[in-house]
């Protein structure tokens, strides 16, 4: 589970986020929806620990991050894995080695046990015999999928996801929001998504954080969103109905 | 005040590099590789520009001394000291500058722009001492290397000047780069080329490592991390001779 608690922060002087509290539970997808610039990227890195906040915590299962030594910090980070938008691959390294990647890093796996992971992983991910292609060869739904067999090779507890679906076809933009729903259910890890993506967000968030301006407006599950009450959320939706 | 912050964001971003790596021998395969483009795809220019170095130099203080009561084979002596105590160290760091600090920048900036940096911070890993600390500690071994390479190549293009031009003979020129050498020439030259190399990698790591925005940003990056470690190294270059020589 994580926990967010009174989250504040801002550059030069203009506030991106204001006290913004809220819970991700442990198996289930969380998204956090709002217009852009709303301030939902900015909360996820510092989530994340890429953007350190003004003041408010972020707690990972009791453990307060911003609280941590850098030793302890390292530790927590080693239990998340994150989908960017863009992918983020390595371009200098194959897709089995970016795969590999964290894992010659961060573990002590032999060489077979360490193949046997990635390609797991890219089994699980449904990508077979790409081992060798090169980020630049790849579309962009392989390369979330790649993205996404990274994410999960440390086995973490905790996965972000940026806009998993920008920049895909609604039939691949299906595809990687199963298989997040899969791989959350299977490992029973603690999802964030971020999402413009309404449909994704009617067929897969078990719970919706909705940020505007800076400000939480309003949290709850997809069956109490019509009935809010929150102006500013159902313009939202109606502006982005399928 | 926008100097110190950046001074104080640069010795900041130094001390997270050099952080113990994560992983040894991912480290030592990325130093290698580094040493390797660095030191093998720099050879050739920094072998063009130290030849015609020593030869335009030959050329420039033969056309001065002829005619004069000095005799010929302090040619040699000249060339050899000037090429040893400013030239290799200081033309062939700016042309790293250049070549290198270019790269390492528009590298680092990219791999910022693209989040793949923050995608190595996520995981854990420092992604400072990752990316960069290879990198800089290779520019250590690889630059004097060059400089080395660079005082034997100019007295080479030297004699080869000598050779075609028939101001002094080649013997003569020979006997001159033989007398009189001072040992500790070489070692202030491969101070200054120790500082340069250091220089040239930290501020084009830094410079590629703060860059936000896009392909833009990252090209300003590579032009800032060269202007600034040319200027960084004629400074060191200055403040060495001083300490060392006078």
């Amino acid at each position: 589970m994580i926990a967010l608690s009174g989250i504040c922060k801002s550059f030069n002087g203009r506030e991106v986020l204001k006290d913004v509290s809220a819970v991700f539970a442990k198996g289930k997808c969380t998204f956090v929806i709002g217009a852009s610039g709303g301030g939902k990227s900015v909360l996820m890195k510092c989530m994340v620990g890429l953007v350190t906040p003004d003041s408010g915590s972020v707690d990972f299962d009791g453990r307060s991050f911003y609280g941590l030594d850098y030793q302890n910090k390292k530790m927590v980070r080693q239990e998340i894995g994150m989908l960017f938008q863009g992918g983020a691959l390595f371009d200098s390294l194959s897709v089995e080695d970016n795969v590999a990647f964290p894992l010659r890093m961060l573990s002590n796996m032999n060489k077979s046990e360490l193949m046997d992971r990635v390609n797991f992983c890219l089994k699980r991910v449904n990508l077979e015999n790409v081992n060798h292609l090169y980020p630049s060869n790849i579309s962009g739904g392989m390369k979330k999928r790649v993205g996404i067999a990274r994410a999960i090779a440390m086995n973490p507890k905790y996965l972000f996801c940026d806009e998993p679906n920008s920049g895909l076809d609604p039939l691949t933009s299906r595809v990687i929001d199963e298989l997040i729903v899969e791989i959350t259910e299977e490992y029973n890890i603690t999802t964030v998504i971020n999402s413009h993506d309404i449909k994704s967000v009617f067929d897969m968030g078990d719970h919706i954080v909705f940020i505007y301006q800076g400000k939480r407006l309003w949290e709850g599950n997809k069956a109490e969103i019509q009935d809010s009450g929150v102006f500013e959320l159902q313009e939202f939706i109606k502006a982005s109905r399928f | 005040m926008k100097f110190l912050s950046r001074l104080g964001s640069y010795l900041l971003f130094l001390a997270a590099c050099f952080r113990k790596p994560d992983k040894w021998r991912m480290f030592w395969r990325a130093f290698f590789n580094e040493i390797y483009k660095m030191g093998n795809d720099s050879f050739g220019i920094v072998a063009i520009i130290s030849l015609f170095i020593g030869a335009v130099t030959v050329i420039q203080f033969g056309s001065q001394l002829q005619g004069s009561l000095v005799p010929m084979t302090i040619l040699g002596r000249i060339v050899r000291d000037a090429n040893i105590l400013e030239f290799s160290p200081t033309i062939v760091a700016l042309v790293m500058a250049g070549k290198i600090g270019s790269n390492i920048a528009s590298e680092i900036g990219t791999m910022k722009v693209s989040e793949q940096i923050d995608a190595l911070e996520i995981m854990g890993i420092n992604a400072a001492s990752y990316v960069a600390l290879p990198k800089i500690l290779a520019a250590i071994f690889a630059i004097p290397a060059l400089v080395v390479c660079s005082m034997f190549l100019s007295n080479v293009g030297g004699a080869i000047s000598c050779f075609f031009s028939e101001m002094v003979t080649v013997d003569i020129y020979i006997q001159g780069l033989r007398m009189d050498f001072n040992g500790f020439f070489v070692t202030h030259s491969l101070t200054k080329a120790f500082f340069s190399s250091f220089l040239i990698a930290t501020i084009s790591s830094y410079n590629g490592y703060i860059t936000e925005g896009g392909a833009l940003e990252v090209g300003s990056a590579s032009t800032m991390a060269v202007v600034q470690s040319c200027i960084a190294i004629i400074f060191f270059d200055y403040i060495l001779t001083q300490l060392m020589l006078y």
